[in-house]
């Protein structure tokens, strides 16, 4: 028998490089190159932070909806983002990363999540202008992702897009609903809107020439579109459902383009954007704040559930005794 | 500590989660999760991968009791069926005027 030579760098990466070309998928025990797993870690775990935080700014109103049925919606909406968070602490456990090392960085500071979840909730329409911009802005991001190279994301991806749509559309139908309201429910949709739509034109992240990773994360199939291209896919869907609400759009540069087939629409305020990813946005500390003390407050049931399984796990005299 | 009893701080064990969609189907892996035990793990997968009715049952197992074949084995041993085209109906030809073939 002949001990075949470990086959080098050179060809591991050559196979990685024809799968990604193949437009096929990298599985977790694939070999693949560690700025790739670096790469797809920050990104599924930031993505996976995103939806656990996205829980608070909206969780505050439930016990607040006006009515046993928007209860049960919004209620049925924070689980399933809980539940995303879990699909895509799942996908990033194969790639060798706890949920607990995920989890402790993220209540350090160590680890991001989505800006827009530093903004506050401050009145109840906000919860049906969530629905609608940020969660329509979520789906644009993420129904290009159940294309990504990992196997593992894309799987969650799927999932994930199967909900959101639920999630975008009792929101619309909550604004549709005060807009035929009274002047004051309408003035306090507008309000909201003037709040939210510039953080969501921020979820796409940074404007493409500021974005150096977006490169190697295309040639890499994790990104499938540019920041800019998905934020231009948002905007132009967005427009007539504002129109159809009745609202307007606080962009006063927002026009058609005929040549371009595609509306022009003004600057994010990139410095506001900058701090508030660095940590200065009006609720991090309190977000992050919340998040460590559920995870603290938890503590003594997981210990307990843990001390109770291995109980039950003792061979015989448990057993015996019932 | 060295004995057998897991710590109570431990993360809960992996358990790999598989749901039958419809009577008629095979169990089908969707993903993982974290519990303390089996049981917890069934009720866990339910309400993370069956809020929809996506499943009629569920299958869970701890992640570090499932065998694999191992990535760097593939082609030694997939191999023996790699050669064997004889296994596939295209591999005969039948004139096109035989029915029901
Ligand atoms: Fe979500
Ligand atoms: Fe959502």
């Amino acid at each position: 028998m002949t001990v075949s030579p470990q086959p080098d760098e050179r060809e591991l990466l050559e196979a990685f490089e024809s799968t990604i070309d193949r437009n096929d998928r990298i599985e977790p025990r694939d070999w693949m190159p560690e700025g790739y797993r670096k790469t797809l870690v920050r990104q599924i775990a930031q993505h996976a932070h995103s939806e656990i935080i996205g829980m608070q700014p909206e969780g505050n109103w439930i016990t607040r909806a006006p009515s046993l049925r928007r209860k049960a919606i919004l209620l049925a909406k924070v689980q399933d983002e809980a539940g995303h968070g879990l699909y895509l602490y799942s996908a990033c456990e194969t790639l060798g990363t706890s949920r607990t090392e995920l989890t402790e960085k993220l209540i350090a500071g160590a680890q991001k999540y989505s800006s827009i979840f530093n903004y506050p909730t401050l009145s109840y329409a906000d919860v049906g202008t969530i629905g609608w911009l940020v969660d329509g802005a979520a789906i644009c991001n993420q129904v290009p992702l159940c294309r990504t190279s990992f196997g593992p994301y894309g799987r969650a991806m799927i999932r994930v897009c199967k909900e959101e749509s639920f999630h975008q559309r009792q929101g619309y139908e909550l604004l549709m609903t005060m807009m035929r309201g009274t002047d004051e429910q309408r003035a306090m949709v507008q309000e909201s809107v003037d709040r939210f739509w510039w953080p969501s034109l921020m979820m796409f992240g940074p404007p493409d020439d500021d974005s150096p990773n977006t490169a190697q994360s295309m040639a890499w199939g994790i990104k499938r579109n540019t920041n800019d291209d998905l934020r231009q896919r948002f905007v132009d869907m967005t427009v007539p459902q504002a129109k159809a609400l009745g609202v307007t759009l606080p962009d006063p540069d927002l026009v058609w383009n005929e040549e371009r087939r595609a509306h022009d629409f003004g600057t994010p305020d990139w410095a506001e954007f900058q701090q508030v990813i660095k940590g200065n946005g009006p609720c991090n500390a309190q977000r992050i704040a919340h998040r460590r003390k559920a995870h603290e407050d938890g503590a003594w049931v997981r210990e307990a559930a843990m001390a109770f399984a291995a109980r039950t796990h003792e061979p015989e005299e448990t057993t015996h005794d019932r | 500590m060295t004995d057998e009893q897991p710590s109570v701080r431990a993360e809960w064990p992996l358990y790999e989660v598989f749901v039958r969609g419809k009577r008629g189907l095979n169990h089908v892996h969707v993903g993982s999760l974290h519990a303390a035990d089996d049981q917890m793990a069934v009720r866990h997968a339910r309400d993370v991968y069956t809020r929809r009715n996506e499943g009629v049952s569920i299958w869970v197992v701890r992640a570090d009791l499932i065998t694999a074949s191992s990535p760097d084995e593939k082609d030694p041993l997939f191999a023996p069926s790699g050669d064997k085209v004889y296994r596939h109906p295209t591999f005969y030809a039948i004139p096109a005027d035989v029915p029901h073939m």
